[in-house]
């Protein structure tokens, strides 16, 4: 439809024509996204436009129609470990790992890069330990998952995803349950990740803080209503008309908030 | 406790460790005890000792009661192995090795096979005994297999667990049937019901010890898969790891487990969900240490059930799955207002 998937070479993700179904209802259709490497993009959209099924589909867990390029290459045609190693993926309400601890958990984001049934390697170890120093998780790697709160947990699976090491890190509601202070830390830490050269997409539905993102990715009814740079006037006005004009996206300090209207 | 919740992971390795030593350890101490133990009751070990120069009383401890605890220690091994790999692969605290049918499918192939070859209750000739257990076997098999097949697949953990109910009631419905039909079979079915591990020979031993040997390999193997579903579907997968076809290597070291275990001792209740969850009340492992401390853990708990069964009230013996069920039960019942007071669900 638009630009041969191969000529995007700086395109961490690229999707082309992507449609994708959950039972009968047709969530995703036509979707033709590139997104770029090194920069944070903020996926936002009203309840039930498709975010998180378009960020299924584009870490390749979901069937879909179209196609989806990781870092240049054709996502169905990388063999599983491949993918894995490049992307990192961090879901939504999904873990009952309360049984592990929460050292055992991040361990587990090393996965991609261990042979199989070899034991970790020190690398391994410092992976993991860096991953939960980031998220200040260190001090509780002992303690089971279900001995923790709903924002401990998160910063632990938030560890998990950033032990993979991957190229690109794909985060589907990653603010949820923390507080303000660690929500700070969370934009501190993707930061670091982008100017360390790795590319951040998450679907956000705090809109002031999407708005903190490079880039955003507006949906609505299973489509893409809009991308283009957070600053941009373009994108705001995108925004506003996405959630119905009930929201006012307007300047404070030295960023932008979603204000809502009445 | 709270000094060992912040330990390191090192710790939890140690304290697995230590676990594991500790199994092994009472595992050797009941089997001695088991050898000792007979229709009189609990005998000093030097009593066992001394039967060695009288070949009758050698000849009963070496026939009968070694082989069949061993044997009540294997089948242990198995279904703690199996409720452990169950309850990983369901993702459910409360998956049983018996889930999928496998314990109707086996009662009823052994209800059918005494109607067929004629129900002498337990005298039965080694060829007719050894015929029933083939017939468990590949019921419990079977039952599995209908399973997976009405589930289409191993996908779908939801469907699968319906599936597996499913095939329970309708086999266990015709297992009642038979039993109506041909009343001659209900005692020895009885027996086999309950769960009694009377009849366990050396060849039965080797044949579970081969089956535990390579289900716990295989299973050994497959623990990241295992590990990785805890953090759910999509993580799992995204982790790189090959799930369908690690899961239907799982859902096969299942069957085989469970079926070897039905097989030689009948139904035994509760081990199989017990032992996974005593484990992990001790230590917070992952898959590939709880699925070994779990097999070891379900050893000692039926072998003491065992010993217990036989000598409670010597000279009569107590079905060991009557027992295993009351403990069971009641570990189950604890677990459950212990987890209350955390304010978790089990």
């Amino acid at each position: 439809m638009s630009a041969p998937p191969d000529t995007v070479p700086s395109a961490a993700l690229g999707a082309w024509a992507i449609g994708a179904r959950l039972g009968r209802a047709d969530v995703l259709h036509g979707i033709d996204l590139s997104i770029a490497q090194a920069r944070w993009t903020s996926i936002v959209g009203p309840n039930g436009a498709g975010k998180s099924t378009l960020l299924k589909v584009l870490a390749g867990l979901l069937a879909h129609t179209g196609r989806v390029t990781l870092l240049g290459q054709p996502l169905s045609s990388l063999p599983g470990r491949a993918r894995a190693q490049k992307l990192s993926w961090l879901g939504q309400n999904e873990a009952s790992a309360n049984e592990l601890t929460a050292y055992d958990v991040v361990m587990l984001g090393r996965l991609p890069h261990q042979a199989w049934l070899a034991p970790a390697s020190a690398l391994d170890r410092l992976a993991v330990e860096q991953a939960l120093r980031a998220t200040q998780a260190w001090d509780w790697r002992g303690r089971p998952l279900g001995q923790l709160s709903g924002g401990e947990r998160q910063r632990v699976l938030l560890a998990r995803a950033l032990a993979v090491q991957a190229q690109v890190l794909l985060m589907d509601e990653p603010l949820a349950n923390l507080d303000p202070p660690h929500q700070a830390d969370w934009l501190a830490l993707v930061r670091e990740l982008v100017a360390g050269g790795k590319t951040v997409v998450s679907v956000l539905h705090e809109i002031s803080l999407a708005l903190r993102a490079d880039e955003m990715v507006i949906m609505a009814g299973g489509a893409v209503a809009h991308q283009g740079n957070c600053r941009d006037p373009a994108t705001h006005r995108a925004l506003e008309r996405v959630f119905d004009h009930r929201i006012a996206i307007e300047p404070l300090l030295d960023q932008w908030v979603a204000l809502p209207k009445s | 406790m709270i000094a060992t919740l912040h330990e390191g992971a090192t710790g939890q390795a140690r304290t697995a460790i230590t676990l594991g030593a500790g199994l092994l350890l009472v595992s050797l101490a009941l089997l001695l005890l088991g050898g000792a133990t007979g229709s009189t009751g609990i005998a000093s070990l030097r009593h066992l000792m001394a039967a060695r120069h009288d070949p009758v009383a050698w000849q009963i401890v070496w026939d009968i009661r070694l082989p069949r605890t061993a044997g009540a220690w294997l089948a242990g091994a198995l279904l703690g192995l199996a409720g452990a790999v169950a309850q990983g692969l369901f993702r459910n605290p409360l998956a049983d090795p018996y889930l999928l049918g496998s314990a109707s499918g086996a009662s009823l192939a052994v209800a059918a096979a005494m109607v067929l070859f004629g129900a002498s209750p337990l005298a039965t000739p080694w060829l007719v005994r050894l015929g029933l257990t083939g017939a468990a076997f590949v019921g419990a098999v079977a039952a599995v297999l209908l399973t997976l097949l009405l589930a289409q697949g191993v996908q779908h953990t939801l469907r699968l667990l319906l599936a597996g109910v499913i095939v329970g009631v309708v086999l266990g419905a015709l297992t009642a049937l038979i039993m109506l039909l041909v009343p001659a079979v209900q005692q020895t079915l009885q027996v086999f019901m309950f769960g009694s591990t009377a009849f366990v020979g050396w060849s039965s031993c080797a044949l579970m010890a081969l089956a535990w040997l390579v289900c716990m390999l295989v299973a050994w193997m497959l623990s990241h898969a295992l590990d990785g579903l805890t953090l759910g579907e999509a993580t799992a997968l995204s982790l790189g790891l090959p799930l369908p076809a690690m899961r239907a290597a799982l859902v096969v070291v299942l069957a085989l487990a469970t079926g070897a275990a039905v097989a030689q001792t009948g139904l035994i209740a509760f081990v199989g969900l017990a032992a996974p969850h005593l484990v992990r009340s001790v230590v917070k492992t992952t898959h590939g240490r709880l699925i070994l401390l779990s097999g070891l853990m379900g050893g000692v708990l039926l072998l003491a059930a065992d010993i217990l069964a036989r000598a409670l009230i010597a000279p009569q013996e107590l079905p060991v799955g009557v027992l295993t069920a009351v403990l069971g039960g009641s570990y189950l019942l604890w677990l459950m207002y212990r987890r209350t007071d955390y304010g978790q669900p089990l």
